[in-house]
């Protein structure tokens, strides 16, 4: 990231307390977060301690309670930059088939909508199908939701994330509930994605070899209050493969960031890990 | 045989059995026609006096569907209003309940006074029986969306009317699907109770015309052919179910969207 160029994303002293009086619950402690534009940044972290938070922060699902959110040097909400985002469920409208579930996007999103009536049966059903080439589900157009397996939903949820081009991507434990093996398949596939389209990628996420292949910078967050602790740069070359994960560098990056997330746990939990 | 067919077969043998068991009832107890006439008495004057009853039977299923299109249409708009603000629902719903407890019978005259005896009363009865169940309907349909879902569209900027029409309602419609089923038969009910009060046409009325003068054939005859009126709209309602909503079954194949 160019040091001077300003931030894609950021976060200047943001708060976010839930409920009020003597039973506030401080969901997120203090804040600040840059991202520059085209970075890929992973949130990791005990559960609880804000990384979906700061997603619906920045995408605006919910305000925060003191601070700014910025994107794209204006204040959330009111900048014209295209938002995909995808979520551990898949969720997926169960009425829709994959094609439009994930063309969802285009008929919702300018300057797409616009164009939406004259050209959902041409340009964008075809821009629909190539991405969905792209992940593995050619011909599952037409299928519905429940006939596709959990893994298979969350290609086509990852569809519905990029198909309209966004300049921002926010990704919440996407393949959370996938098994290993279609997990780093899914990975290679998103890096691919990345590389070619360049968005800005926020990705919460449990997983810390997930983190390290995927990201240029790791931030390790602490619960009670939810906060950035540690900010990690991880500067493998790209594109990265599963067999660089086994490499002795890769294995010190992520075990580096299991003991600070241990030593983040309460101290209680701290303890009890050790014993 | 197929088991679809066995199916049928035997829902019609059950349907028919039903008329014969009740047939011989009344022929082995000696049961006087004008305490509860014979299948074959009923089915005789229905065919005997088809002229005379036919244009009743059209004129209550006008009265009925005229009715009950302006109940969906104001259940849904009621329905969209409830389930999606928070002081309409706390508003609405009482003001609703208390509403749909009145007995309708009792608001018939009101009816009367304000737009004369006729068909307006008996439409506008048909439309406030089918109401409350599509209201209610369509409200917990909406209510009950997903937040998830909801999440992915405001992840959009996508405005209220935008999660409305392509999260709200389509997630509402098997609810509201339900409720129509319910609602048509109480259409129904409706229009007859405002032609038995006030109306000098429907099946209603045929039906009190008959009873005064002690012609019970033709009263059973009447309750036939609105049961039969009943079935049919049920049962086209259902079909249109099944092609809107089959994603919510699981069916394979059609294009629900």
């Amino acid at each position: 990231m160019n040091e001077d160029a300003p931030p894609f994303v950021h976060l200047q002293d943001v708060r976010l307390t839930y409920g009020h009086g003597e039973r506030t619950v401080e969901a997120l402690g203090t804040t600040n977060l840059k991202v520059g534009k085209g970075d890929f940044v992973a949130l990791v972290g005990p559960s609880g301690c804000g990384k979906s938070t700061i997603l619906k922060l920045v995408t605006g699902l919910i305000p925060a309670s003191a601070g700014w959110v910025f994107v794209a040097q204006r204040e959330v909400g009111a900048e014209p930059v295209r938002v995909g985002m995808a979520f551990q469920n898949p969720t997926l409208l169960p009425w829709l088939t994959i094609r439009k579930n994930v063309m969802l996007p285009l008929k919702i999103v300018p300057p797409f909508r616009q164009q939406y009536r004259a050209k959902k049966k041409t340009e964008f059903r075809d821009r629909a199908d190539a991405l969905l080439e792209q992940v593995g589900l050619a011909g599952f157009g037409d299928k519905f939701p429940w006939q596709l397996s959990g893994g298979m939903l969350q290609r086509a949820s990852l569809c519905r994330a990029l198909i309209h081009d966004p300049q921002l991507l926010m990704l919440d434990e996407p393949f959370g509930a996938l098994d290993q093996f279609t997990r780093e398949e899914l990975w290679a596939i998103l890096q691919d994605l990345w590389l070619t389209r360049r968005p800005t990628v926020l990705l919460v996420t449990h997983d810390l070899k997930e983190a390290g292949y995927l990201a240029n910078r790791v931030c390790v967050m602490r619960a009670r209050p939810g906060r950035i602790v540690e900010d990690c740069a991880v500067d493998f070359v790209r594109p990265r493969t599963i067999e660089m994960t086994y490499e002795p560098g890769f294995v010190s990056l992520t075990q580096r960031l299991r003991e600070l997330i241990v030593s983040a746990r309460a101290p209680d939990a701290a303890v009890e890990s050790a014993a | 045989m197929t088991y679809a067919l066995r199916r049928r077969l035997n829902s019609a043998a059950v349907i028919i059995g039903f008329f014969v068991v009740w047939e011989l009832a009344c022929v082995i107890f000696h049961i006087k026609e004008i305490v509860l006439p014979r299948p074959s008495q009923v089915f005789e004057t229905l065919w005997l006096q088809a002229p005379a009853i036919w244009p009743h039977t059209v004129q209550t299923l006008y009265t009925t569907l005229v009715g009950f299109a302006l109940g969906i249409v104001s259940g849904v708009l009621l329905g969209v209003l409830i389930g999606s603000s928070r002081l309409a629902y706390d508003t609405g719903y009482p003001l609703l309940i208390g509403f749909s407890s009145i007995p309708k019978v009792a608001v018939v005259p009101i009816f009367v006074l304000w737009f004369g005896a006729g068909t307006v009363p008996a439409v506008l009865t048909a439309m406030i029986m089918s109401l409350f169940p599509i209201v209610v309907n369509v409200a917990t349909g909406l209510a009950t969306t997903e937040p998830e879902l909801e999440d992915v569209m405001k992840a959009l900027r996508a405005t209220k009317l935008d999660i409305l029409f392509n999260v709200g309602l389509p997630r509402a419609m098997p609810y509201f699907f339900a409720s129509l089923k319910v609602s048509v038969t109480l259409a129904f009910v409706g229009t007859v109770i405002a032609e038995t009060v006030a109306s000098n046409q429907g099946i209603g009325n045929l039906m009190m015309i008959a009873s005064s003068s002690f012609d019970v054939p033709l009263v059973f005859a009447g309750l036939l052919v609105l049961a039969l009126l009943g079935v049919g709209l049920y049962a086209i309602f259902s079909l249109i179910e099944g092609r809107v909503i089959g994603w919510a079954r699981r069916k394979d194949g059609a294009d629900f969207a």
